[in-house]
């Protein structure tokens, strides 16, 4: 029986503006803006970074902190998130979440938080200092920044197995689930040099597997940090994807993903098809064509286009929903709607791309890019319709294209106002984020797998979290119930 | 009605539904175009007002 498909993104967004266009700078303030509205002020405790330290006990004040750039902001947020400077950009990485759509909503709050904290930054900086922020994958110059997915697998499924089984979905759903881009930016891009691509970041990957995620990076990324109980848990760490705008695509994005790993973990890898013989290729070369003719070839000589790959997926997926159920994934309801939606997408790119520009990000970006390029007679990669697709991804919404564009909604504002304030109910993302609304003043540090207290006397005390399944409302409601200060709490734990 | 009288009729009805959905499809055509220009229309409105310096200002040092 699979194991629970806790999930979750972490989005780098692109930053421009402030004092000295330094993006670190402006990058600190929007997550200090956002941090000294009183909403969190709890650091984030890099000890998750190295694995081993499960146990509670003495912080160990700067043992084994890794290379990363502890004077910046770094915070967990109420709803169990944590935002911070990453790389020279404000990065949000959602709350763990139970199913795709909820994890859909956790994204959403992560571009409002984004909102409000450059909304709070802009009241402060002169007008000629003001940034801006795109939930994006690249400069247009050859500089990109990732978009992550997270998903939780079993341990004892072999890695060579996830490699096989996922590396034809990774090269191939952009055609349902790419953002678009207008040109290129890579040496083997711009050789090629389309006008239009389908995925934003497919032409960055240089490997198929491999530890890296800022150089040669790869399709299928080896980082082996679960984040929790490394004996039954892996997190597949995929940074291949790109920043959705469309909601539908981003729930599709993580439905399929999470299907076709559910569907691993209980038949194999027997059903899945064989990869291309060249995988790097095949996702540069799918995103390079958004006629999607172009066919790639696998060891045993067959030729699939990427359409292909995705309609075989598809039906594997189908076929484990029928005989499984997918409980691992989500409710029949939404398992049913993300493989309603997955074929919608799918037929639509193929046979009736107007009928799903209202999901589809490059279909949709792709239309008004063609759109100006024949009002106003343009060359392709002219700089107007390089500002089209840069602003399509701009957060505020007076700015925004992707919110003119018709895309369908997932979620209600109220829904994603209350996902912006409390954490996820159904995985330990909700001990996470109760314990920092409820006892912001007795808290250290928190992270990951486990939250540090200062109850006051004694040791400092870590509570570790390491399954991402517990700690939910339903499991630890009543603890809140009963213990309404941090000190009862830490000691109804240690009971 | 004769055999070849039916198969007349047949024909001229096929050819009235060909010519019904040639007029829905361009008039479905012809209501994208009009959205279309609305929609472009309205992102002429907000669209960056200077394009080139816009594209050319906006650089990222490279993340993950």
């Amino acid at each position: 029986m699979a194991i629970s498909k806790i999930l979750g993104i972490e989005t780098e967004y692109g930053v421009a503006g402030g004092p000295d266009f330094d993006p670190t700078t402006a990058s600190s303030i929007i997550v200090n803006a956002y941090a000294q509205q009183g909403r969190t002020r709890i650091s984030w405790d890099f000890n998750d970074e190295s694995p081993g330290t499960d146990a509670r006990g003495i912080l160990g004040v700067g043992s084994l902190a890794p290379m990363i750039e502890t004077h910046l902001a770094n915070t967990v947020l109420t709803n169990g998130a944590r935002l911070y400077v990453d790389h020279a950009h404000p990065e949000y990485s959602s709350p763990e979440c139970r199913t795709p759509a909820e994890a859909t909503l956790y994204d959403q709050a992560g571009e409002e938080v984004m909102r409000r904290a450059l909304r709070v930054a802009n009241e402060t900086l002169p007008v000629e200092l003001a940034i801006s922020l795109y939930k994006n994958n690249s400069d247009g110059k050859g500089n990109s920044y990732g978009t992550h997915e997270n998903y939780l697998v079993a341990r004892d499924v072999d890695f060579a197995d996830v490699v096989r089984a996922m590396v034809p979905h990774f090269v191939s759903r952009q055609v349902v689930v790419g953002a678009g881009k207008v040109g290129s930016e890579t040496d083997v891009g711009m050789a090629a040099d389309p006008a239009f691509q389908i995925s934003s970041r497919a032409e960055f990957f240089e490997e198929v597997v491999g530890l890296e995620t800022t150089l040669k990076r790869p399709i299928i990324n080896t980082r082996d940090e679960p984040h929790s109980d490394a004996e039954r848990f892996r997190r597949l760490h995929v940074i291949c994807g790109d920043a959705n705008m469309s909601p539908v695509a981003t729930f599709v994005k993580l439905g399929s993903t999470a299907l076709l790993l559910a569907a691993l973990e209980d038949d194999g890898v027997g059903a899945f098809p064989p990869a291309p013989a060249r995988p790097v290729r095949a996702i540069r070369d799918f995103s390079f064509d958004p006629s999607l003719h172009v066919a790639v070839t696998d060891d045993e000589g067959h030729t699939r286009t990427a359409w292909d790959y995705q309609d075989a997926l598809w039906q594997l997926a189908q076929r484990y929903v029928e005989r499984h159920g997918a409980t691992a994934v989500a409710s029949d309801d939404e398992v049913d709607m993300i493989m309603r939606q997955w074929r919608e997408m799918l037929d639509g790119v193929r046979d009736h791309p107007e009928d799903v520009a209202d999901r589809v990000d490059w279909v949709a970006k792709r239309r008004v890019v063609e759109g100006f390029q024949s009002r106003y007679d343009l060359r392709p990669g002219d700089a107007k319709l390089r500002a089209i697709d840069l602003q399509y991804h701009d957060v505020r919404r007076d700015k925004s294209l992707a919110s003119r564009v018709g895309l369908r909604e997932m979620g209600s504002e109220e829904d994603i106002r209350l996902a912006v304030q409390h954490a996820p109910r159904s995985t330990r993302a909700y001990f996470r984020g109760e314990c920092v609304t409820r006892f912001p003043d007795d808290i250290v540090s928190a992270n990951w797998d486990s939250i540090v207290f200062d109850v006051g006397h004694g040791p400092l005390q870590r509570i570790p979290m390491m399954d991402p399944t517990r700690g939910t409302a339903e499991l630890v409601g009543r603890l809140f119930d009963e213990n309404l200060t941090a000190v009862a709490l830490v000691a109804a734990l240690n009971g | 009605m004769t055999e070849q009288e039916r198969i007349q009729k047949q024909r001229t009805e096929r050819t009235r539904e060909e010519s019904e959905d040639v007029s829905v499809v361009t008039k479905k055509g012809e209501q994208l175009k009009a959205e279309l220009d609305d929609l472009l229309d309205e992102i002429d409105g907000v669209l960056e007002e200077n394009a080139e310096e816009f594209v050319r200002n906006y650089v990222q040092k490279g993340g993950q």
